[in-house]
């Protein structure tokens, strides 16, 4: 069971999210409608992980990206996994720089729906992990046009699986493989783009990201 | 807009205006204009005979001012001792306005664009302040040196034009009349010589004529500075309607942020909390999951449409993230080089945006590029904005693409847009917008 803080400014939204992981018996400890209160709310409640809204009030730009940024420095280790209706590889980037790149998810709204991905992503991210959304990660692939030419559309595939954050079981689940062959197209692609070979899952994604960013 | 706001001042513009139809112009303009057409159609037409009226009214109007300023100095010198000298000096340096006046109104003979009144109505009401104004107009001055000029020059040339160009051929027809009844045949002689030379008269006359009246213009005109507070006028509203908009579309965005997307996103957990209450293999499920992907559809697609009306990340993060994301969702590689200093102010940061949108999707749409770079900087206070690709080039602003509609969107800012894209390409545009507030 996770301790969560939430913080979404529009109540229809935050209720649903509550309800979502209350469903999956994890404890929303506080959710609230504003940066200030967020900040509040993790000072005094230590959670697990926490779930934040980018655009918020009073400013309504980026208030819960930067609440989310300040406060993994202010609490180094505190996975935060970030929402919102727009997705940009900036604030990605921003989100991956913070705390070394642990613990930290960015996903579009939206996936919330796909709730058992969502729910996979929000414990990955708040044992330590990393949860990019596809569409971040699709425009970031479009950055490295020339190397990726190099790899087989599979290679491709598994590569973009790579850097949302998934570990080699999801990755084969997604694609209906064998672990192995998702192990043996990792390899692969790990020589092709010269990447040093990690066994750990983790590293290897912020490896790819890495990568990707340029 | 440039091209308005000198028309007044420069011959040139008129010119290029009625040039944009050169070599089959329907109706010329201008004297000037007139003595480039056909030789036939401009000697059939009113020019040659409207140049000579607008060269004999002015050694008439020459005369007559001539005159009256002397009188006037005169006066003003006799008198000066009684002070009520001073005032005929007064109306000497005041001459200009009547003679400027006259001027415009008798320049319609050779140049049939309007001269508007270079003078402003003077702020109160009664003689005093009306001259006091006047005074201090830059306007009353110019109108002073031309009638100078105009005394001790051009009315001489327009008399002596007349006297020369038409005086010969017409005392060579005159002079049949005054000769010995018995000389018949030189007396034709003279006559149809005088009538011979009568259209070649035409030409000097005609051109002396346009010369005189493109010297009228450029001193009599109103300057940019004299037009300047309706110009200014002009363009500010226009840059209000554009923020007006700009507010507009921001609006939207919020409008749909807080209401159609948040509805969507609950609508989607909705349906996945449901289909979590099926089995997996039921029909149900299968049913849920088509609702899930038309939910997830429409919202990548709402989404889409608000980038388009107002990119949030402009706003947010400002001009070097919002290009990096256009860049990222170009099909054509873009390298992007944008180095600022500071945020721009909000207009600029639009309009910046909105050509470098527009600008990749032509490079995307027609250029068959392989790629484009965009780069950006501040110089000083203008931010120089520039899109290149290695397409085929032949971009064209009349070309019915959104560049037109940037240009105009580029001048509102008062900026401006260049282009430079030959057949072959390369394809450059370059955008220029000024930074102070």
């Amino acid at each position: 069971m996770l301790r969560i803080v939430v913080a979404e400014d529009a109540v229809l939204l935050r209720e649903g999210i509550v309800g979502i992981v209350e469903r999956f018996g994890h404890r929303v400890i506080a959710s609230v409608g504003d940066a200030a209160a967020l900040t509040t709310a993790v000072d005094h409640e230590r959670p697990d992980v926490v779930v934040t809204d980018v655009r918020m009030p009073p400013g309504f730009t980026d208030e819960g990206l930067r609440a989310a940024v300040a406060l993994r420095a202010a609490h180094p280790g505190l996975p935060v996994l970030v929402l919102s209706q727009y997705v940009q590889p900036t604030y990605a980037a921003e989100l991956l720089d913070s705390g070394g790149g642990r613990g930290v998810g960015y996903l579009l709204k939206h996936r919330v729906g796909r709730v058992e991905e969502f729910m996979d992503a929000l414990v990955r991210v708040a044992a330590g992990g990393a949860a990019v959304d596809p569409e971040v990660v699709a425009q970031l692939l479009g950055r490295r046009r020339d190397p990726l030419t190099r790899l087989t559309p599979r290679e491709r595939e598994v590569l973009a699986l790579i850097a949302e954050g998934r570990s080699n079981a999801a990755i084969a689940r997604a694609l209906v493989v064998s672990e192995a062959a998702v192990a043996k197209h990792i390899a692969s692609i790990l020589v092709k783009l010269d990447l040093p070979p990690a066994p750990d899952d983790h590293r290897r994604v912020l490896a790819v990201l890495a990568f990707l960013r340029g | 807009m440039g091209a308005e706001a000198t028309t007044g001042g420069i011959p040139g513009a008129t010119v290029g205006r009625a040039g944009a139809g050169y070599g089959r112009l329907v109706t010329p303009r201008t004297a000037f204009q007139a003595v480039s057409e056909r030789p036939l159609g401009f000697l059939a037409s009113s020019w040659p005979w409207r140049s000579v009226a607008y060269l004999a009214s002015g050694v008439l109007l020459g005369a007559a001012t001539a005159g009256t300023l002397i009188g006037l100095l005169l006066a003003g010198a006799l008198l000066a001792l009684a002070l009520i000298g001073l005032v005929a000096f007064l109306a000497v340096a005041l001459s200009g306005i009547a003679v400027g006046r006259f001027e415009r109104w008798r320049l319609r003979l050779v140049d049939q664009d309007p001269l508007p009144d270079p003078h402003r109505r003077p702020p109160r009401r009664g003689r005093i302040a009306w001259v006091r104004h006047r005074l201090r107009e830059p306007a009353t001055w110019r109108e002073l040196g031309y009638t100078v000029v105009s005394l001790g020059a051009l009315w001489w040339i327009d008399a002596l034009m007349l006297g020369i160009v038409l005086g010969i051929p017409i005392s060579l027809i005159a002079s049949a009349f005054f000769q010995e009844s018995t000389q018949i045949v030189p007396a034709a002689l003279f006559i149809v010589a005088g009538l011979g030379l009568l259209p070649f008269a035409a030409y000097p006359i005609t051109v002396w004529a346009g010369a005189r009246a493109a010297l009228a213009r450029a001193i009599l005109a109103p300057r940019d500075a004299e037009l300047g507070a309706q110009l200014v006028e002009v363009t500010r509203s226009r840059a209000r309607l554009v923020d007006a908009f700009d507010v507009e579309r921001r609006r939207i965005e919020r409008d749909l942020h807080d209401g159609a997307q948040q509805r969507l996103v609950a609508l989607s957990m909705a349906i996945g909390l449901a289909r979590l209450e099926v089995p997996d293999d039921s029909p149900a499920a299968k049913h849920l999951t088509a609702a899930q992907d038309e939910a997830e559809r429409a919202h990548g697609e709402l989404r889409e449409l608000i980038r388009g009306v107002h990119p949030q990340v402009l706003t947010d993060r400002g001009l070097p993230a919002s290009v990096t994301d256009l860049a990222d969702r170009s099909p054509v590689p873009v390298v992007v080089d944008v180095e600022l200093p500071r945020r721009l102010p909000q207009p600029v940061e639009v309009t910046a945006h909105f050509v470098v949108s527009e600008a990749l999707t032509n490079v995307a749409k027609h250029s068959r590029a392989a790629t484009a770079t965009v780069s950006a900087r501040l110089h000083v206070d203008t931010l120089v904005l520039e899109v290149r690709d290695d397409g085929v080039g032949g971009a064209d602003l009349a070309g019915g693409t959104g560049l037109a509609g940037l240009a105009d969107r580029v001048a509102v800012a008062g900026g401006r847009l260049l282009l430079s894209s030959p057949p072959g390409g390369p394809t450059l545009i370059r955008a220029e917008l000024p930074c102070s507030a």
